[in-house]
C-alpha cells in the first residue's frame, strides 16, 4: 500500500515537488550510512553484520530497506566521481524497449529527484543489483519482524495491533517485552488491551523468574486464555518445575478449559442462527410461491443470481460514478434488487406462468427452463467467470463479544435481514388487507374468487413478491459467498428441503425448519465433518418427511384441494 | 463454438468413412492430414462448472496455434484446431475424446483439467494411439504413454510449499491444518502431505485433516476448528479448497479474526485466473504455490501477456485486456509449443515418432527454460511461492534453485516406484 502511495505520489506530476522538497532533507547518521553502503557488498558475509547493525539500531526510517533487501529490489547506482550509492528502485515502467525504474533512498524510502524536481526514472541495466542470497534472508526476517512488530502495535487498525500482540505473545521473545509494556500503558481498546495482557503474560510465562512465572500463570487461566493452553499443559506436565508453578498452572489449564467449552456452546449457537437466517432468507420467497399457488418455481435459484449481479452492477455504478459513497453502495442494492428479481418474477408470471395453473408437472419444466434460460443470459451478458462484488467496510470483520468470539459482522447483518424480511412479511400477511387476500386465495381459490377476490392478480403479486424476496437473498448472499451464473444451483437444494420439511404454505413452518437444519448442522458438523454432516442432515430430513410427508405444520381446514 | 460446415461435414465423415476402409492397418500415417493443414484437438469444457476455468486455456491455446500458423505453421502445415465441448461432463470427455482421435483424426490434442477427465480419456487415447498434452498441477501416480504432463507432480509444488512454510525464512510453522475439497486431487495431495510432515518430524497431534464437499458455503465451523488449532501459535493451513468455496472461506477466516501474520493460508488451487472474481480485500498477505505467476520478470512473459490481452481483445473475448494469465495457462501455451518442436525433430506427425522427440525437448517458457523429462513424460519446472496482493497478483517471495525434475510417485508415500517410459515400458517398481 505505502508503497504504491508512494509510486503515485511521484507519478504525479503536480504532487511531485513538494514531496521532493521535504525528502531531500533527511540524511542518514554516519554509523548506519557506513552499513547502508555495506549491506550492498558483494561479500556475504559482510552484507549479513551490516543487516544486523542496521536492523540493531530500531531506526524506523530502516524498514522499507530491510523489507527491499528480502525483495530483492535493492541497487547500487553509480554516481559521478566513482562513487556509489545504495538505493531502492520502485515499479518498473516500459518505455519503448527500456524498462525505467524510479529510485528512492536507501534510508526512509523517500523519492529521489532529478534536475528540475523530477522524480528521477533511471534504466534498470545502468543500476547494479544486489544480491540477496537465502542466508541474507534467513536474517533478515526476525529483524523485520521485530520492526513490524513495533510499527504494528501502534497502527490505526485495532485488528493488526492486537494481531501483532498475539504474535509477539506466541513467539515468547523477552526483547518484545518494553516494547508490548509501553504499548499497554497507551492502549485504550479493550480487546487489544486483552492481547497484550495475555503477549505480556505468555512472555513471563516462557522465561521470567519463578516466582513472576506463577503470576503469569494464573493471570493466563483468569484471561481464558486458549493462546496459553498448549504452553500451560506442558508447564504442568514438566516433572522437576517447582510444586507451586505447576499448581497454578495446572488450575489456569481448568480455567480455560471450562471458558473453551462455554465459548464453544455460545459459537455453535450463533453459527446455528446465522446458518438458519441464510436458510430462511432463501426459502421464504420459495414458499410463499409454493404455498399460495402450488407452483413448484425452479427459477428460484436464478431469481437469487439475478438480485446478486444487480448488487455488483450498483458497486460498477457506485464505483464509476459515486465513489466517494461507495460505502453505502450495499443499502442502495438491497431495495434494487428486490425490486429487479420481483419485476422479472413479474413478468414471469404474466407472461408464462398463468395459462400453466393447475398443472404442476408443466409449472416445474417450465420454470425449470427458465432457470437455464436466466443462467445463459447472465453467462453470456456477464462472462462465465465469477464477478468480484466487493464487501463494504461495514460488513468486513467482526465485532468481539467475549473473549475467543468475535461474531463476524456480514453474518450479524443477514441475521437482522432475515429478522426484518419475516416481521415483514408477517405484517403483510395478517394485518393488511392485501395479506387477507393472499391468505384466502392460499386457503380456497375457488371460495375466494366467487367473493370477489380477483385471484389473479393476487397471483401475480404474490409471484413478484417472492421472486423479490430471491433478489433480497440474493443480494446479502453476495456478502458471504461469491457471485457467479451458477449461484442459484448452490443454494437451490437447499431452500427446497426447507420449505419442504416447514410445511407448504405455512410462514412459521418455514422459520422453524430453517433455524432447525441450521443448528443441526452445526451441531453434527464440528464431530462428523462437513461431508458427513451434509449426508446426515438429508438423511434426517427423509426420514422426517417419511414420517410426516406435510411437513413440520400440515394445512388444516377446509381446504379446496385437499 | 467451432464454424463446422455442412460441407464440411460431409468431407470428415467420408474421409473417416475412407479412413476407416482403407487405413485399419496403418492408422497412424492416415492421422498426418495433407491439404496444407494439420489438426489438432482442443478438449477444454466451455460450459458447466469448469469452463470458469478451461476456457482460459482453450483461449490461450488457440493463441498459441495463432502465432504459430502466422510463421508458416508446423513443418509447412498450418494448424486447424478442432475444438469439441465436453461441457464438464466426465462421460462426455471420453466420447469427445473418440471424436477427435477417430472421426476427427487429429494428431495431438491438448485438453483437460480435473482428474476425473483424464483419467476418463485415459483409454481412449491410450487405445487409439492418441496424444494428449495435460497442462495442470495434478496428484501425480499416474504415467500413461498417451499423455504428456505438462503441469506440476507434487513434488514440484506441495512438498516445497510445505518446506518453505517449515523453513525459518517461511515462518517456521509447526502446526499444519490440512483442508480441501472432497475428491481426489486433495485427498491424495493430504496423503502426500501428511507423510511428507511426519517423515521431517512433525508430530501426528499437529497435523489435521479436514474435507468439505464440492460448493460448500459454510465455513463457519471450520474456521473455529483452525482458529483453536493455530492457538498458542505456529500454526498455518494448506489449502486444497477448489473453486467456488474458496470466496466463502477468506471471508469467513477473515472476519472471525483470523490474520495472514498469525496462520496463513497456503493455497494450491488459487492462482491469477480464479482471483479475477474473488474480493481479494480478505486474501491479501496469503500465499500460494505454482511454477509460474504473471507477475514472473522475463522478457517472454512481459510479450506473452502483452500478446494474450492483445488476442483476447481482438476476438472480443469476455474481460478483454483485463485478461489474465496463470499457471496452467502458462503449461498449455508451451505444451503446443513443444509438440510443435517435436513435430519438427521427428519430421513427422506419428504419434509415436513425435512421442520419442518429445523426450528432453527444451523450450524457453513465459516462466523461464522449462525442459520435457527424457523418460517420465513430465516436466521439469521452476518452483515459485508467491503472496497474494491486493490487485490479484503475486508477489514471489521464495523461488527453487533451477528446475525441480517431476516424480510422478512421491518418495513418500510409494518410494518403491517410479516411472520410464525409455528403459522400463511405464510404471516400474524400484528394486531395494
Amino acid at each position: 500500500m505505502v508503497i504504491r502511495l508512494l509510486l503515485a505520489l511521484v507519478l504525479l506530476p503536480g504532487l511531485t515537488a513538494p514531496a521532493a522538497a521535504q525528502s531531500a532533507a533527511s540524511t542518514p547518521p554516519p554509523e548506519i550510512a557506513k552499513a547502508l553502503a555495506e549491506v550492498a557488498s558483494s561479500d556475504a558475509a559482510v552484507q549479513e553484520a551490516a543487516a544486523v547493525v542496521l536492523g540493531k539500531t530500531g531506526d524506523r526510517k530502516i524498514l522499507p530497506l530491510l523489507e527491499a533487501l528480502r525483495e530483492g529490489s535493492v541497487y547500487v547506482r553509480p554516481l559521478p566521481g566513482g562513487k556509489k550509492e545504495t538505493v531502492i528502485v520502485g515499479d518498473k515502467v516500459s518505455e519503448g524497449d527500456k524498462t525505467l525504474v524510479p529510485l528512492f533512498s536507501a534510508y526512509g524510502r523517500e523519492p529521489l529527484v532529478g534536475p528540475g524536481g523530477k522524480p528521477l526514472l533511471i534504466e534498470l541495466s545502468k543500476l547494479e543489483e544486489v544480491s540477496t542470497g537465502r542466508s541474507l534472508r534467513l536474517v533478515l526476517r526476525p529483524l523485520i519482524d521485530a520492526f513490524s512488530g513495533q510499527t504494528q502495535l501502534a497502527d490505526p487498525d485495532w485488528t493488526v495491533r492486537q494481531a501483532a500482540a498475539v504474535k509477539m505473545g506466541n513467539g515468547g521473545d523477552p526483547g518484545s517485552l518494553p516494547a508490548l509494556t509501553e504499548a499497554l500503558a497507551k492502549e485504550k481498546d479493550r480487546w487489544v488491551r486483552y492481547a497484550l495482557e495475555e503477549a505480556i503474560a505468555l512472555i513471563q510465562l516462557k522465561s521470567g523468574p519463578p516466582a513472576e512465572r506463577v503470576i503469569a500463570a494464573t493471570k493466563l487461566g483468569a484471561l481464558g486464555s486458549t493462546d496459553a493452553l498448549d504452553r500451560l499443559r506442558d508447564v504442568a506436565a514438566t516433572a522437576d518445575g517447582p510444586p507451586e508453578l505447576k499448581q497454578a498452572a495446572a488450575e489456569a489449564v481448568k480455567r480455560i478449559e471450562r471458558w473453551g467449552l462455554l465459548t464453544q456452546g455460545i459459537q455453535v449457537i450463533f453459527q446455528g442462527v446465522s446458518l438458519g437466517s441464510i436458510l430462511l432468507l432463501m426459502a421464504l420467497g420459495l414458499a410463499i410461491i409454493f404455498g399460495l399457488m402450488g407452483v413448484i418455481n425452479m427459477a428460484h435459484g436464478e431469481l437469487m443470481a439475478l438480485g446478486a449481479y444487480t448488487t455488483f452492477v450498483t458497486q460498477g455504478w457506485f464505483q464509476s460514478y459515486a465513489p466517494g459513497a461507495f460505502e453505502y453502495y450495499f443499502l442502495v442494492s438491497l431495495p434494487l434488487a428486490f425490486l429487479v428479481a420481483g419485476t422479472v418474477g413479474f413478468a414471469l408470471e404474466r407472461g408464462i406462468i398463468r395459462f400453466l395453473y393447475g398443472r404442476p408437472l408443466e409449472t416445474l419444466l417450465l420454470t425449470w427452463g427458465i432457470s437455464l434460460m436466466i443462467q445463459q443470459g447472465l453467462r453470456l451478458w456477464f462472462g462465465a467467470a465469477n464477478v468480484d462484488v466487493l464487501s463494504p467496510k461495514w460488513l468486513s470483520g467482526g465485532v468481539p463479544v467475549m473473549v475467543g468470539i468475535q461474531l463476524p459482522f456480514n453474518r450479524l447483518f443477514i441475521i437482522g435481514l432475515a429478522t426484518v424480511a419475516v416481521a415483514g412479511m408477517y405484517l403483510l400477511l395478517f394485518k393488511t388487507d392485501a395479506g387477507l387476500r393472499i391468505r384466502a386465495v392460499t386457503q380456497n381459490r375457488g371460495m375466494a374468487a366467487c367473493l370477489g377476490v380477483r385471484s389473479r392478480r393476487v397471483d401475480a403479486l404474490t409471484f413478484a413478491l417472492g421472486s423479490g424476496l430471491a433478489g433480497l437473498a440474493g443480494c446479502a448472499l453476495t456478502q458471504i459467498g461469491n457471485v457467479g451464473p451458477e449461484l442459484g444451483q448452490n443454494y437451490i437444494v437447499d431452500s427446497f428441503m426447507v420449505v419442504v420439511t416447514g410445511g407448504v404454505g405455512k410462514l412459521l413452518g418455514t422459520i422453524l425448519a430453517a433455524i432447525g437444519i441450521g443448528g443441526l448442522n452445526k451441531i453434527i458438523e464440528p464431530s462428523f465433518g462437513a461431508v458427513f454432516g451434509k449426508v446426515a442432515i438429508l438423511v434426517l430430513v427423509i426420514l422426517f418427511i417419511q414420517r410426516r410427508p406435510s411437513g413440520l405444520f400440515a394445512a388444516k381446514g377446509r381446504y379446496a384441494d385437499s | 463454438m467451432q464454424d463446422f460446415s455442412r460441407r464440411d461435414f460431409l468431407k470428415t465423415t467420408a474421409a473417416a468413412g475412407l479412413g476407416a476402409a482403407a487405413g485399419l492397418g496403418f492408422p497412424s500415417v492416415l492421422r498426418a492430414q495433407g491439404g496444407g493443414t494439420v489438426k489438432v484437438g482442443v478438449l477444454h469444457s466451455l460450459s458447466g462448472t469448469m469452463a470458469i476455468s478451461e476456457v482460459s486455456l482453450r483461449d490461450v491455446c488457440m493463441m498459441a496455434f495463432e502465432e504459430i500458423n502466422a510463421k508458416g505453421g508446423v513443418m509447412g502445415k498450418k494448424i486447424e484446431p478442432v475444438v469439441v465441448d465436453p461441457a464438464s461432463n466426465w462421460d462426455l470427455f471420453a466420447e469427445k475424446a473418440k471424436q477427435l482421435l477417430l472421426q476427427d483424426k487429429v494428431a495431438v490434442t491438448f485438453g483437460c483439467w480435473t482428474s476425473v477427465s483424464r483419467k476418463s480419456v485415459l483409454p481412449v487415447f491410450e487405445n487409439n494411439e492418441g496424444l494428449l498434452f495435460y497442462p495442470v498441477q495434478y496428484e501425480g501416480e499416474e504415467c500413461s504413454k498417451a499423455v504428456f504432463y505438462t503441469g506440476a507432480t507434487p513434488n514440484q509444488q506441495l512438498i516445497p510449499a510445505a518446506e518453505y512454510l517449515k523453513s525459518k525464512e517461511g515462518g517456521g510453522y509447526k502446526k499444519f491444518y490440512l483442508l480441501g475439497t472432497d475428491y481426489v486431487f486433495p485427498r491424495t495431495a493430504n496423503k502426500i502431505l501428511r507423510a511428507y510432515l511426519l517423515a521431517t518430524g512433525v508430530p501426528a497431534d499437529n497435523i489435521a485433516e479436514e474435507y468439505t464437499p464440492f460448493n460448500h458455503q459454510d465455513y463457519q465451523t471450520i474456521v473455529g476448528k483452525i482458529k483453536r488449532f493455530s492457538s498458542g501459535g505456529g500454526a498455518c493451513v494448506l489449502s486444497t479448497i477448489n473453486g467456488d468455496s474458496n470466496v466463502p472461506f477468506y471471508k469467513e477466516f477473515a472476519n472471525q479474526g483470523l490474520r495472514s501474520e498469525n496462520a496463513p493460508i497456503m493455497a494450491f488451487s488459487v492462482a491469477e485466473d480464479e482471483l479475477r472474481g474473488m474480493d481479494t480485500s480478505s486474501l491479501v498477505g496469503h500465499l500460494a504455490a505454482w511454477n509460474y505467476y504473471q507477475s514472473v520478470e522475463t522478457p517472454q512473459n512481459k510479450k506473452f501477456i502483452q500478446n494474450f490481452k492483445n488476442y483476447c481483445e481482438k476476438n472480443k473475448l469476455p474481460g478483454g485486456s483485463k485478461r489474465v494469465t496463470d499457471d496452467p495457462m502458462e503449461a498449455a501455451y508451451f505444451g503446443v509449443y513443444v509438440w510443435k518442436q517435436a513435430v519438427e525433430k521427428a519430421k513427422s506427425f506419428d504419434v509415436a515418432a513425435v512421442r520419442k522427440a518429445v523426450y528432453g525437448q527444451k523450450f524457453l517458457a513465459p516462466g523461464g527454460e522449462i525442459k520435457m523429462d527424457e523418460a517420465n513424460h513430465h516436466t521439469y519446472k521452476p518452483v515459485l511461492i508467491g503472496e497474494i496482493l491486493k490487485d490479484g497478483q503475486f508477489k514471489v517471495v521464495s523461488r527453487s534453485k533451477g528446475l525441480v525434475k517431476a516424480e510422478p510417485w512421491s518418495k513418500y508415500t510409494s518410494p518403491d516406484k517410479g516411472c520410464d517410459w525409455v528403459g522400463h515400458q511405464g510404471t516400474y517398481q524400484k528394486k531395494a
